[in-house]
């Protein structure tokens, strides 16, 4: 394994990930990875940045943590343990998951956000009747992501975009997950919604005990939420370190480039140690 | 007046004259389509007598295996049918020859258990063949519309999975939709019956000089049947396609949307 593993010094990691790959076409004649022995833990608490141009494996990363896709190989271990020997509704309890898009269910705000809770029986309402319990559950869910009490019975339909992206937050946090992994949550809001995104998930960092893990493209935001990172290019790790340094001075020409705007994806000469002899001195 | 006797050869041959308005009318629009329709005509024609054969031998031998060997045939025929309709679903044929079948079971086994229709071949095969027909188009709308969904409601399963909930869970919504769509037709026939149009069975006792109240008689049994046979069709397929749209780890499928 190329990468060493970040553990604090008496602290396992709430989430680790070794070797983690994922293949496409492997009964093809050109099989194709699209995630490459990529390796990195997360302390708990920790927000964890996953950075890279579009198309270079981040989203598939993410959804190899939450067991949406299938690593081709390659472990995922939370708090010690091998989420693969985890029943998967268990694994996808403990570690949430926010899209780029809200993809909220038909209904309302309030069956969104209690959507986790229902699904498990545990809540007061279902044994007592009692709406009332719902609605206090979802209007304190609300809450966390700033938003009216008044929102629980707004149609999805009625909500903006930055609305029904909190609303899609609520309903992960309603699960009382351990991780979060957050993919490109702000990717496609205006930049004053996705101002009120990242500063909810600050709050939720300096808050919460919850762990994240983020993907985004968006540099600026990695500076401003990250406390480590990896810059994945090709489904492959290229750098990794702490969050601002690594961006602010990268020790790889790949780094680089990247910050400066000029990395694209499919970019592999730019790869240390990867074929053409013009790479990176 | 070239047809003297009703359904002769000469009346069907008769009969070819409105095909060629069919085929002038798709020449002079230009619709491209003649090729296909005269062959369709022609398989029809060459389909329909063979069938007819077979019955009437069938009917002559009046021997329980050959009417299980005829039923057995619509089946294969249908599920192959509806298997192709429903092809990115893995596992489709099966999913098909159990749905199909089994609501061809049931309903079938339940009116011969009743005594709502006599055991002879006589009355087994057309009725199966009812049965089994309506129920492959059943099947076939129910898991292309839910391989359909499932595509276009991949963010909304997925979130749904990412938040723990099991495939059952994820797909109810699209389940309900696409049992519904498919079972629309045959509601809707059901209401209209007698007004709209007059159904296949009813009318085919009437041409062949039944009393007409005993046609509508067999016709209410008909309708029955037929709801009956399509709700079990697709139950079936709502119960077991879920498994099909996910992988054993519950993870959503990517099916192209073939159809």
């Amino acid at each position: 394994m190329g990468y060493a593993l970040r553990v604090e010094a008496h602290l396992q990691p709430r989430i680790a990930v070794e070797g983690l790959t994922f293949e496409v076409g492997r009964d093809t004649q050109a099989p194709r990875r699209i995630v490459d022995d990529v390796s990195f833990s997360v302390a708990p608490g920790g927000v964890f940045t996953v950075l890279g141009p579009s198309g270079s494996g981040k989203s598939t990363l993410l959804r190899c943590l939450d067991r949406l896709v299938e690593p081709s190989a390659g472990r995922v271990l939370l708090d010690g343990r091998d989420a693969s020997e985890l029943p998967v509704q268990e694994l996808r309890r403990r570690v949430g998951m926010v899209f780029q898009t809200a993809a909220l269910f038909d209904g309302n705000v309030l069956d969104n956000v209690l959507y986790g809770p229902r699904l498990r029986g545990d809540r007061a309402e279902r044994a007592a009747g009692d709406a009332d319990a719902a609605h206090a559950q979802a209007e304190g869910l609300l809450r966390r992501v700033g938003l009216p009490a008044a929102f629980c019975d707004k149609p999805v339909t009625e909500l903006s975009g930055g609305e029904a992206q909190r609303v899609s937050l609520a309903r992960a946090l309603a699960n009382e997950p351990e991780v979060l992994l957050l993919d490109e949550p702000t990717a496609a809001l205006d930049p004053t919604a996705s101002q009120v995104i990242e500063d909810l998930l600050l709050q939720l960092a300096a808050d919460s005990d919850l762990t994240f893990v983020f993907v985004t493209h968006n540099l600026a935001q990695a500076r401003r939420i990250g406390d480590h990172g990896l810059l994945l290019v090709d489904g492959r790790v290229v750098d990794q370190g702490p969050l601002p340094a690594f961006l602010d001075d990268p020790a790889l020409e790949t780094t680089r480039l990247f910050v400066e705007g000029r990395l694209q994806s499919g970019a592999a000469c730019a790869l240390p140690g990867a074929a053409p002899p013009e790479a990176a001195p | 007046m070239i047809a003297a006797q009703p359904f002769s050869f000469t009346s069907l041959a008769a009969a070819l004259v409105l095909v060629g308005l069919a085929l002038l009318l798709s020449w002079r629009q230009h619709l491209d389509i003649e090729k296909e329709m005269g062959f369709a005509c022609i398989r029809a024609f060459v389909q329909l007598m063979a069938i007819g054969y077979v019955i009437n031998l069938i009917l002559r031998a009046d021997r329980p295996v050959y009417v299980v060997l005829m039923v057995a045939a619509m089946l294969g025929f249908a599920a192959a049918t509806s298997a192709r309709r429903a092809r990115p679903l893995p596992g489709a044929l099966l999913l098909a020859v159990v749905a199909i079948g089994g609501s061809t079971l049931v309903t079938l086994g339940l009116m011969l258990a009743l005594g709502i229709i006599p055991s002879g071949a006589r009355y087994v095969i057309p009725i199966a063949g009812m049965i089994v027909g309506n129920s492959m188009n059943v099947a076939s709308v129910t898991a292309v519309r839910l391989v359909q969904d499932a595509g276009d409601r991949r963010p909304q399963i997925e979130a749904a999975l990412a938040l723990g909930a099991s495939p059952r869970q994820c797909t109810a919504d699209i389940i309900r939709r696409s049992v519904r769509l498919a079972m629309v037709p045959v509601i809707d026939s059901t209401k209209t019956m007698g007004i709209v149009f007059l159904p296949g069975a009813m009318t085919g006792m009437i041409l062949a000089g039944a009393d007409p109240l005993q046609a509508v008689r067999l016709q209410v049994v008909v309708v029955f049947m037929l709801l009956a046979a399509v709700s079990l069709t697709a139950t079936i397929v709502s119960l077991l396609a879920p498994g099909r749209l996910f992988t054993p780890q519950q993870q959503l499928r990517r099916l192209e949307n073939g159809a």
